[in-house]
């Protein structure tokens, strides 16, 4: 077959799934699929990875939900959802009907919920992979945020492995707002994740000068945006320097193929596309697009080649 | 309860369009986009999405504009207008465009009043540039035969939009404003009962701030009059996934949900409201 009509070897694995293509859409910026299939053939993702699933319905926090900040935003949405059980018979079931591969990412306000909701997903077919959400940033408890606790965090990770078996590849999410991120992130390995998901959202927040008091009604929200790439390109750097052989799924304000190469070249071996999506629906496919030439450009024949290349001088 | 997965305006699509006219129309703007067939598309209530910036801007979010009118046929072939008061970064950006310039566009969204199947005597109701969509309504309610009276509101005489090929399709213009600077001094809930009476109106449609729609909600309750309202809530995408728009809804099944106002809005029955809940989630409130 000629060159130039050859696909690009776009294969990437985490855990025991390859995936097609590296660009995932980031928890939370996709609705439920189904919305951004109006802008581009969801089969173009290595996976969507959806809303954060609870086990009960939760209707998250009050609004106003956003402000904007320079190049980017503060949400505190709060988790809204419908619980895990009317996600499983409706939101799943239309994603997997369409062969659309998906990650679910769940959380949990206890161990024992993220035990439930894994259990809950042992005996769903079709999934590529969950993600442990431990680092939502926008609970009512900051002590509630797992992945500040190295303990706690390895803690889930051990019972979600426990109940959902070996089968599902695993990739529990960490938080940048931590001391010592590498500690934590050899935590959740040993504990059994197949994979990383770097990075949540950072802790923020706006005041409204006029009101005086905080703009966002639960006060303080996670930033999102290209205003935090370059923690999301330290964090994946430091830990992919750390953990080489565990595949890191990197986040955090990626709005072109250049600067998805940015967090591969730091040791990304897929990039989720987040906040770019309220922007521009069509994001996550033109960033594919952008990146294959870009990687070609610089000679790649593949991207696993280009991934943690700026570890090799 | 929701058995769906609700999903966008299914005719919403993504496009870069010309500017075809922005013309300044006393404190706001009046601009018109060559749309193509998305104007056949859109309905009186739907909105737009517009895209605000370049390479050298901090603003990342996409900025959604009530549609001021949709028109499918003329020199240009489809067009929506929208009238924008330049308030923020992202509006100001918007109404700097000169004529040829491009912007990139998602519509059309959100869902769109409901049109009685028979003639009726409709109220219209808007507060400031937030009435502009009741003139796209006004124009189907009255070519359906229905009678048409609207009342505009705003704080001052310049704040009011009440342009001039609007009123068209409207039987009778009631202006009111809380300086008395022109038209009735007061507010729009103020003339609405002997209004009401008056022209025998069957339905009320409004469109304004939040505070407006929730007084305009209290009469049409006190006269037991359907009400449909266009409700306002921040976003940052328009299209479904951001989930900042919410608002609280009862859905039929009796239950609240927190809704977001881009797929389940922006027009939505006054009824269904939870209303005064800024800041708060009512009890009870589920999510979806």
């Amino acid at each position: 077959m000629n060159e130039t009509f050859k696909a690009f070897d776009f294969r990437t694995r985490f855990g025991s799934i390859t995936f097609p293509s590296p660009i995932f859409t980031a928890s939370g910026c996709a609705g439920s699929g189904k919305e951004l299939s109006q802008f581009f053939s969801l089969d173009e993702l290595g996976a969507i990875v959806t809303k954060s699933i609870a086990v009960k319905p939760r209707s998250g926090r009050a609004t106003p939900r956003m402000a904007e900040t320079p190049s980017g935003m503060l949400n505190s949405i709060g988790l809204q959802g419908p619980g895990i059980d009317q996600f499983l018979e409706i939101d799943i079931p239309w994603l997997i009907s369409r062969n659309v591969r998906t990650i679910v990412s769940i959380s949990g306000e206890t161990v024992e919920e993220y035990a439930t909701l894994a259990r809950k997903l042992r005996s769903v077919s079709g999934l590529s992979g969950v993600e442990v959400n431990i680092s939502c940033p926008n609970v009512e408890n900051r002590g509630m945020v797992f992945a500040c606790d190295p303990i706690a965090s390895r803690e889930v990770i051990q019972v979600v492995r426990r109940n959902l078996g070996n089968d599902l590849p695993i990739i529990a999410k960490l938080s940048p707002d931590v001391t010592d991120l590498v500690s934590i992130a050899h935590g959740v390995v040993d504990a059994g994740a197949n994979g990383l998901a770097l990075i949540n959202t950072l802790l923020g927040m706006v005041i409204d000068i006029d009101a005086r008091r905080p703009k966002l009604a639960g006060k303080t929200g996670g930033l999102s945006g290209p205003a935090i790439r370059p923690v999301a390109v330290r964090a994946i750097y430091q830990v992919h320097a750390a953990l080489p052989q565990i595949p890191i799924l990197g986040m955090g304000g990626v709005a072109s193929g250049r600067d998805a190469l940015e967090l591969i070249f730091a040791g990304a071996s897929g990039v989720s596309i987040g906040t770019a999506t309220f922007g521009d629906p069509g994001a996550p496919l033109r960033i594919k697009r952008e990146l294959e030439i870009a990687l070609k450009e610089r000679g790649f024949s593949s991207f696993a080649d280009a991934v943690g290349a700026a570890h090799e001088s | 309860m929701d058995r769906v997965v609700k999903t966008i305006n299914p005719k919403a699509q993504q496009r870069d369009v010309e500017v075809l006219s922005n013309k300044k129309v006393g404190a706001y703007h009046h601009i018109v986009l060559a749309v193509g067939d998305l104007a056949i598309a859109t309905r009186p209530g739907n909105f737009v999405a517009i895209s605000v910036g370049d390479a050298m801007s901090n603003t990342i979010l996409r900025r959604a504009f009530a549609i001021y009118r949709a028109s499918d046929r003329g020199q240009y072939g489809g067009t929506i207008e929208l009238v924008v008061a330049p308030h923020g970064l992202g509006s100001r950006w918007l109404c700097a465009r000169q004529i040829h310039d491009r912007v990139n566009i998602v519509a059309p969204l959100g869902t769109s009043f409901g049109i009685p199947t028979e003639p009726v005597n409709a109220l219209l109701v808007g507060g400031g540039y937030g009435a502009a969509p009741l003139f796209g309504l006004a124009e189907v309610l009255k070519s359906q035969g229905s009678r048409v009276d609207m009342i505009l509101g705003a704080s001052v005489a310049g704040k009011i939009y009440a342009p001039l090929e609007g009123k068209r399709s409207v039987n009778t213009t009631t202006l009111t404003t809380e300086d008395g600077s022109t038209g009735i001094k007061g507010r729009v809930t103020d003339v609405m009962p002997a209004l009401i009476e008056k022209h025998k109106s069957e339905i009320i449609y409004s469109c304004g701030p939040m505070a407006m729609l929730n007084a305009v909600n209290e009469i049409a309750d006190q006269f037991q009059l359907m009400h449909q309202c266009a409700v306002e809530e921040s976003m940052a995408c328009g299209i479904g996934v951001c989930m900042t728009c919410v608002i609280p809804l009862k859905g039929d099944d009796g239950l609240v949900r927190m809704s977001r106002s881009c797929i389940d809005g922006p027009v939505v029955d006054g009824s269904a409201v939870i209303w005064g809940s800024d800041r708060t989630v009512p009890e009870g409130t589920l999510g979806r």
